[in-house]
């Protein structure tokens, strides 16, 4: 399959972002974080499509939408592999990879019931850790971790 | 050290931590100064913990200081519903430092962060109980004669055991041995092993008690928890697997201590409390000696 078809399988945007690269399986919980179920927007998604790169990918298309920093952030904790595409009349003005970031805040829960930011009014505060390619997040208050398949975000 | 809160044991660094263990060393030669002249020092105990309280409360009148607080929540305005921060943040009005004991894990780091006096973590929940972490480094160094190359084997409960976890985090700074005795469920967590491969230090993991007790210099024991174990049955097979007799203390190494952060149940048979080797009582008082170096360094006054 050529890449010509494969764009018009996902139609092009005219202005917006594109995220690309998505693992495959996690691009319905990258729409879940991202709020997009409740977006307005022009919004065109397709999964287990064919990549080079990683045998099945998933890419979503948002018109009239740039990301900023704590979106791009949750992004990445959930497909640390995407790429995002900016894109005005037509044209790619600017192309990332989503990186990881080192801390982040008020974006995810923490998993542990007893932590206190489940208990008392205290925003969320992580180190991200990266072990054998796992992503985790170690809490800055219980200290406990919380993986990559039990991260619920706010 | 001077006004800065002690939440968990890697707030501080390995000088840190010597520092204060000197500082209590001269407190065990002289425990009665009267140092804090009045000071005041709020003790705040959201879940009892009779143990700890008394070891904070001893060490700061025995060095010239006042305690106001309460010792459960049910003697406190947590019961009318009131907030950690609003309670803290009165607290910290009426004393120079807060002693604080807490169900919830990471109560004590949140603390921290909105008093404007140094918090010192008395427990908090599952997470960290800095203070027990620093008597047994000091009780290791008394009785070792030193913190480094030792070989130190933890047994009984490594998975839930918070002051097994602070210590072996704490130990990996001082390029210990660890050797680790437990059943397969309680094993020590990887977060926790995480620390010793970093330190590129070793550890070895045993479920047979007796064949590891002539290569220690140090043996943690701790209780293993009937409510740790889901199906009975299964508790019932380990409980007896881990339980310290004097008769196998007979191998053991000349300089080797057992210690206990107590309460014991039945995992130290009453047989071994009057062997030399038998230091869990005294490691108790070296709790009054370390919490009065503590507060005494936090204050600024050593």
């Amino acid at each position: 399959m050529s890449n010509k078809r494969k764009e018009l399988i996902v139609s092009a945007i005219s202005n917006g972002t594109v995220i690309d690269h998505i693992p495959a399986g996690k691009v319905f919980q990258v729409i879940r974080i991202l709020d997009l179920e409740i977006s307005d927007k022009e919004i065109y998604f397709g999964t287990n499509l064919e990549s080079k790169k990683y045998g099945r990918k998933g890419i979503i298309k948002i018109s009239q939408k740039f990301f900023q920093p704590h979106e791009t952030d949750k992004i990445a904790l959930v497909a640390p592999t995407a790429t995002l595409i900016e894109i005005k009349d037509f044209e790619v003005v600017r192309k990332n990879n989503v990186s990881i970031p080192e801390r982040v805040e008020k974006i995810a829960k923490c998993f542990n019931p007893n932590c206190v930011t489940n208990k008392e009014n205290v925003p969320t505060k992580f180190k991200v850790l990266q072990t054998e390619g796992q992503i985790k997040l170690s809490c800055h208050y219980c200290e406990k971790t919380t993986s990559q398949n039990n991260m619920v975000f706010f | 050290m001077k006004n800065r809160s002690l939440v968990s044991i890697n707030d501080y660094s390995k000088e840190e931590i010597l520092q204060i263990l000197e500082i209590a060393a001269e407190f065990e030669k002289e425990p009665h100064q009267n140092l804090l002249n009045g000071r005041v020092i709020a003790s705040l105990f959201f879940e009892p913990s009779t143990r700890t309280r008394l070891s904070f409360e001893s060490a700061i009148q025995k060095i010239g200081g006042n305690v106001v607080g309460f010792s459960s929540a049910a003697t406190s305005s947590v019961q009318k519903g009131e907030s950690l921060k609003d309670t803290i943040l009165t607290v910290s009005n009426y004393s120079d430092l807060i002693v604080m004991r807490h169900p919830v894990d990471g109560s004590s780091r949140y603390a921290s962060e909105v008093s404007p006096v140094p918090i010192i973590n008395a427990g908090d929940g599952a997470n960290q109980h800095p203070t027990q972490c620093l008597l047994d480094l000091y009780s290791i160094k008394k009785t070792q004669g030193t913190l480094e190359n030792l070989d130190v084997t933890f047994v009984g409960d490594l998975k839930y055991g918070r002051t097994v976890h602070s210590l072996v985090i704490a130990l990996c700074q001082f390029n210990a041995k660890f050797h680790l005795v437990s059943p397969v469920e309680l094993k020590l967590p990887s977060a926790v092993k995480r620390h010793i491969k970093e330190a590129n230090l070793q550890y070895e993991q045993y479920t047979d008690f007796a064949e590891v007790i002539p290569k220690s210099d140090i043996i943690y024991m701790t209780r293993i928890q009937r409510e740790r174990f889901p199906d009975p049955l299964e508790y019932e097979k380990v409980k007896n697997a881990f339980i310290l007799e004097n008769k196998m203390l007979e191998n053991s190494k000349e300089n080797c201590r057992i210690l206990h952060p107590l309460p014991r149940v039945n995992e130290i048979s009453i047989d071994v409390d009057d062997n030399p080797k038998a230091y869990y009582f005294e490691q108790a008082l070296n709790g009054v000696y370390v919490r009065q170096a503590l507060i005494a360094s936090i204050l600024g006054l050593k």
